[in-house]
């Protein structure tokens, strides 16, 4: 495997693979110097053109953790500010000869053309409202961690499906792993035609109480100004995780940042059922084993080797 | 033709010797041999009956097809300020690759042709450097910002074959009624892109499973669906005649046919990318041809298939073969719509709408649909130019005594369509990197050879 560009592109055995690396990475954290040499020598490349906390310092510190170096490179304050084109930028980066490009834009599609425009593996850490793999990655691990096998779990996406990456990425993972997958939502932020992704779809919480897992959405306030819902007071009282609707047998996920008060409680939050921290303490040990899995043990780059066909040949 | 402008060509003489002629305007349906001379077909006989004059070029037609010229009512030459993406010389010679023997350009350039002046300057270019012969349809507002009309009746005199905001719907009721009224003094028909954007949005592609999936905005059909039913109801109200652009959905080949039952006057066109491709080519999923683990799946987004209207569902495609072949639809129309390469090599929601389609129009209909068996190639044939009629021009017709203006096809000839270039300026075809069949071998417009393919051998004077 080359680049990790969509959950699509692994299957279960794939899957599997890489969360027990993960897990075995796990032993490296707990060590007092956080480091093994792994990819010593390897290049990584982060190039994010939209703000993130958790995704890009996770990926940081994994490469660092298996002793890659790393260049950050946010689209603020560069060349991008002054015209220049995701693929100029890409080829630009690509002279300092990465292994790896680490991407995340605003735009669908952008890393599978990166993929096309470099030498070097590339992983998709979110397009637009496409996806974001190594997010589904970590979900399915911090929940194998909690709940054992996904195998005939029935886990609700709740909230706004629509602008999501991380619920169709997740959709793929989790249906992959043997779980049965409902997303819940107001029928203004679920699009036409979701249940072809193998997801059944439903408008009410009705009947949350089916579900093993709980993943509920950030919901943004910019969509108020679209009139997908009339208000944050309208979708709280409808969609709202909270105490009383939250089973005590249920678990309770997020991907964060958290709107306390708006699609969750502050008392689910900290309850016990909640696994959000034990989420992003996953990102750092499931992106080592992403970077592993496409670093380790493979060659350099061939130079002398054309790119893929570019887009437009 | 005289409101078409291009640069006058000596006359042909030429004899094609053996060719298979379908005309079915004419009735023709079997080889022949056609004898043009000073431009003009003089002679239609049994094959090997016609001998070709001194000086006269022979052109082999033995296996081969001729057909009557396509006319185009729906191209975008981008000129003038565009240039960069076409012109008018590289894009008639797109059109006369294609079979094309006359082209309609739109008026959505910069400036917009929205005035006499602008469309006088554009004729008198089309006749320094057209191929094949142009004409241009004017706004039907101002800048296209549908507010204020247009001088209509001026533009008329001008040559306006007809009026239109394509690229844009009239927003506004009250002025497309405005605009029908008005008709009745311009004359000229007005042609509609109909799309309502408090449906459509930011939308990029057909809403549906593949949008879903794709986590792309949708627009939904009924956004040109509902705007043809409104229009369809001003036009009936007013009387006028109008013409719907590149219809795509289901829902508006439905409200065509009942406007048509309804005794409106209306017709419509469908373009090739519609008819035969679907909103499922975006992913990569039919295409793992990529190859390389990782590139297998994923979005597979192709820039080159990002057109407005989008491509639809299957559901669609088949409800708009259907319409052609009842007659709901009553032309092909390619929206020829070319992009520099820069502009369409960015990621796809950046990506501006359009795909060229000149050069590929009958090969993609003939390859999808009529070898298969869909839809006759007479059928294809005929729509291909029946689009003429609607702007008035005169239908191309393989007669003695008529100007000529014909095709030579190699109905069996296959090839990879961008192997080997593109006439266009532009490169962002849909079809690229398929494989088709029918390649126009010789195109004769306007009485002048306007085309000859690059392997295609010339025989010589007999």
């Amino acid at each position: 495997m080359r680049h990790l560009l969509s959950i699509e592109d692994l299957d279960r055995p794939a899957i599997e693979r890489i969360l027990d690396r993960a897990k075995s990475f796990t032993e490296v954290s707990e060590r007092e110097i956080k480091k093994v040499p792994a990819l010593r020598g390897r290049r990584v490349l982060n190039l994010f053109y939209e703000a993130s906390t958790r995704t890009r310092s996770s990926f940081e510190l994994a490469a660092k953790a298996l002793s890659a170096d790393v260049i950050n490179f946010a689209a603020g304050g560069s060349a991008v500010e002054k015209g220049e084109s995701l693929k100029d930028t890409v080829q630009t980066l690509s002279a300092y000869q990465p292994d790896l490009i680490v991407i995340r834009t605003p735009h669908v599609g952008a890393a599978d053309l990166v993929a096309g425009w470099t030498t070097a593996g590339v992983v998709n850490a979110g397009d637009g409202k496409h996806e974001h793999p190594t997010q589904a990655l970590l979900d399915v691990y911090a929940l194998r961690d909690r709940i054992g096998s996904l195998d005939g779990r029935s886990i609700w996406i709740v909230g706004d499906v629509a602008h999501s990456r991380v619920a169709r990425s997740c959709i793929h993972a989790f249906a992959a792993m043997g779980a049965k997958v409902t997303v819940c939502g107001p029928p203004t932020l679920i699009p036409r035609g979701m249940e072809a992704m193998g997801c059944e779809v439903a408008y009410t919480l009705d009947r949350l109480g089916e579900a093993d897992v709980v993943y509920a959405l950030r919901m943004q306030t910019e969509r108020m100004t679209d009139s997908f819902v009339p208000s944050l007071r309208e979708y709280a009282a409808r969609y709202q995780i909270d105490g009383r609707r939250l089973g005590a047998r249920q678990v309770l996920m997020h991907p964060g940042p958290v709107n306390r008060g708006v699609e969750l409680s502050a008392e689910v939050i900290d309850s016990p059922q909640a696994v959000i921290g034990q989420q992003v303490a996953a990102g750092v040990v499931v992106r080592m084993a992403v970077l592993y899995e496409l670093l380790a043990g493979r060659t350099a780059p061939e130079r002398a080797a054309a790119p893929a066909t570019p887009q437009l040949a | 033709m005289s409101a078409l402008d291009h640069r006058e060509q000596p006359p042909a003489d030429l004899l094609v010797r053996g060719a298979h002629v379908l005309d079915p305007r004419a009735g023709i349906d079997a080889p022949h041999d056609v004898l043009v001379r000073a431009g003009v077909v003089a002679e239609i006989g049994a094959p090997g009956s016609l001998e070709a004059p001194d000086g006269a070029e022979v052109l082999d037609g033995e296996g081969r097809h001729l057909l009557p010229g396509f006319v185009d009512p729906h191209v975008h030459l981008r000129v003038p300020g565009q240039e960069h993406k076409e012109d008018l010389d590289s894009g008639t010679r797109a059109a006369a690759a294609g079979g094309y023997v006359a082209v309609v350009a739109m008026p959505n350039t910069d400036p917009v042709v929205d005035s006499a002046p602008v469309l006088r300057s554009l004729r008198e270019a089309a006749r320094r450097e057209a191929r094949v012969p142009v004409g241009f349809m004017a706004s039907i507002t101002r800048g296209l910002e549908g507010e204020a009309l247009t001088e209509m009746a001026e533009l008329a005199d001008a040559g306006a074959l007809g009026f239109t905001d394509d690229g844009r719907p009239v927003h506004r009721a009250g002025i497309l009624r405005k605009a029908l009224q008005y008709q009745r003094l311009a004359g000229r028909l007005l042609c509609l892109h109909e799309e309502d954007p408090s449906l459509s949005g930011r939308g990029v592609m057909h809403e549906g499973e593949v949008s879903a999936r794709l986590g792309l905005a949708g627009i939904p059909s009924i956004s040109e669906s509902t705007l043809i039913a409104r229009d369809a109801s001003l036009a009936g109200y007013e009387d006028g005649r109008i013409h719907i652009q590149h219809l795509s959905a289901r829902e508006s080949v439905e409200a065509v046919a009942e406007a048509k039952a309804r005794g409106v006057r209306i017709t419509a066109e469908v373009s090739p990318h519609h008819l035969t491709l679907t909103a499922a080519a975006l992913l990569r999923a039919d295409a793992a041809q990529a190859g390389e683990a990782g590139r297998g799946r994923g979005s597979g987004l192709d820039t080159r298939l990002k057109m407005n209207p989008p491509l639809r569902a299957e559901e669609d495609r088949q409800a708009l073969i259907a319409g052609l072949r009842d007659g709901t639809i009553d032309c092909v129309a390619t929206d020829h719509a070319p992009h520099a390469r820069e502009e369409k090599e960015v990621p796809f929601e950046e990506a501006p709408m359009g795909t060229t389609g000149l050069e590929t129009a009958f090969a993609a209909l003939y390859t999808e649909l009529v070898r298969p068996g869909v839809l006759p190639l007479a059928l294809i044939v005929d729509r291909l130019s029946a689009g003429a009629a609607f702007v008035g021009l005169p239908l191309p017709s393989i007669r003695t005594g008529e100007g000529a203006n014909f095709c030579l096809v190699d109905l069996e000839a296959e090839y990879e369509v961008g192997e080997a270039g593109y006439e266009s300026r532009s490169e962002n075809c849909c079809f690229a990197g398929r494989r088709l069949h029918g390649r126009v071998l010789a195109t004769v417009a306007a009485g002048a050879v306007a085309y000859r393919q690059r392997s295609f051998a010339v025989v010589g004077a007999a």
